[in-house]
């Protein structure tokens, strides 16, 4: 096989294609011309990159292939679109450029656009945000489901995009960079609890597969695997990627938050209490 | 004025959990109406379709097989165990069906293995497992894109110094119903007795 064969999507999809090639057409072009004094730096740049490349690379080149006939490289590739490349993007905070792309919409648009909003506020509503994300997780790996997702081409794709955008929305809630003080972004203890939970809920999981004895998933052995790789060695490695990696993420994410808390810590009080004296 | 705030998003958040329960439980634990001993895969699956040489070495689609009841399975004749004991198990499936029902069900074997199993090969090897069966196989390519299509795949080992080599294959029957539609799944651990029940009231079902 060539170098090519390995850049080419297995199982070519037009829309994730142009998806893809809108959010960095409109990542670029914003870039380019957005006021200088807004523009991310250097680094964030290339976080949302490295982000957005990684997300698609597991989609669309030979790494999706491997992904559809080994239950471990499927556990990557999930915790790429899940975890991985949804925290590079909201770490980068490509908030200034979406603001830029926003002040072009015409009011009217803005108008129609606003049911799109309150989807938002709800789905970012802390307890379903982390329902969903957990939720997910679950529902895709309950041994009957997911031996459908893998059967059925259309699933598959529900599958990974739902993994995906879901990771976007969560890990964005989390990484919000507005402070919670000023803004109406979530509060750094409920952000803290939030990854707590979600990480406890992914170790029990995650344990579950890796302690497993039986065979939860049959459908690689069914189906073939891409090589001849002792099915207990990959349910074995698939468990534990979904087991450590995802609570070392909790963790880093809630280390994260509470520097994020220290710094902040009094920066905003001085302001509040000038506003509650000018209010008195 | 803060409480009741709290009380009606309580609601809403309620309200959602309850809804997404319901869909959950209703979408995952709905028992499948018929008694199938397979897996059903209707609707998971696009329909039969492929373009690929028979054991006389004629080209063949899809619809040359179509109105009868279709057992799809991958493999190679020079398979040690899992492809002799899997067309032994459908042989004898089929032929403890009624003799009426007998024509009604078709093998088909393909062979992802076209390097060595020359039609002629096919054929001899075909025929041991009964009248009811085609050999099939095709070029790489082809046989990729109708392994693809059905979401499994197939692998080579290194030969060793004898130049015989192990192939990785798909060890599910994929069964189709005359109209060509996908219907179920049978996982290799099925007994002989559990594929007839399925095959017999498949064929039932359209006539």
């Amino acid at each position: 096989m060539s170098l090519l064969d390995y850049l080419l999507p297995y199982d070519f999809s037009p829309l994730t294609i142009l998806s893809y090639m809108l959010v960095m057409g409109f990542y670029g072009v914003g870039l380019i011309r957005m006021p200088e004094q807004d523009r991310p730096g250097s680094l964030r740049i290339f976080a949302f990159t490295l982000g957005v490349l990684i997300c698609y690379a597991v989609m669309q080149t030979r790494f999706d292939y491997y992904a559809q006939y080994m239950f471990f490289v499927h556990r990557g590739q999930h915790l790429i679109l899940h975890h991985i490349g949804p925290i590079l993007i909201a770490l980068s905070n490509p908030l200034p450029v979406m603001r830029f792309w926003f002040a072009k919409i015409s009011p009217g648009w803005r108008h129609t656009l606003r049911p799109l909003g309150w989807v938002y506020n709800v789905l970012q509503q802390p307890f379903i945000a982390l329902f969903l994300f957990v939720g997910l997780i679950y529902f895709w790996l309950w041994p009957s489901i997911h031996f459908d997702a893998m059967l059925s081409r259309d699933l598959y794709w529900v599958m990974n995009w739902s993994m995906l955008l879901d990771g976007l929305l969560f890990w964005w809630l989390i990484f919000d960079p507005r402070p919670p003080a000023i803004t109406s972004s979530l509060g750094y203890g409920r952000r803290m609890l939030v990854l707590a939970a979600a990480g406890v809920l992914q170790m029990f999981l995650g344990a579950w597969i890796v302690f497993s004895r039986d065979m939860v998933y049959d459908v690689y052995e069914v189906c073939g695997r891409a090589w001849p790789l002792d099915p207990e060695v990959d349910q074995l490695l698939g468990g534990m990627l979904t087991y450590i990696p995802p609570a070392m993420m909790s963790i880093l994410g809630i280390l994260l938050m509470l520097r994020r808390a220290m710094h902040q810590d009094g920066k905003y009080t001085n302001q509040s209490k000038q506003l509650e004296e000018t209010a008195s | 004025m803060r409480t009741r705030f709290w009380r009606q998003r309580t609601n809403i958040i309620s309200a959602t959990l309850t809804l997404i329960a319901a869909l959950l439980l209703t979408g995952c634990f709905g028992n499948d109406e018929e008694d199938w001993n397979g897996k059903n895969i209707s609707g998971l699956m696009p329909e039969l379709e492929f373009d690929l040489i028979n054991s006389q070495g004629k080209s063949v689609s899809g619809d040359d097989y179509s109105g009868r009841v279709r057992m799809l399975f991958f493999g190679f004749t020079s398979c040690p165990d899992v492809c002799p004991t899997a067309l032994q198990k459908l042989n004898q499936a089929t032929s403890g069906l009624d003799p009426a029902l007998q024509d009604e069900v078709l093998t088909l074997f393909v062979s992802v293995d076209p390097k060595r199993d020359t039609p002629e090969r096919l054929a001899k090897y075909v025929d041991f497992f009964g009248d009811n069966i085609v050999g099939l196989t095709g070029k790489e390519p082809q046989l990729r894109e109708l392994a693809k299509r059905y979401r499994t795949t197939f692998g080579y080992d290194e030969p060793d110094a004898d130049g015989n080599y192990a192939v990785s294959h798909s060890s599910a029957i994929y069964v189709f119903d005359p109209e060509g539609n996908p219907r179920l799944l049978m996982r290799p651990d099925l007994s002989g007795e559990e594929i007839r029940h399925d095959l017999a009231a498949l064929i039932q079902e359209d006539a």
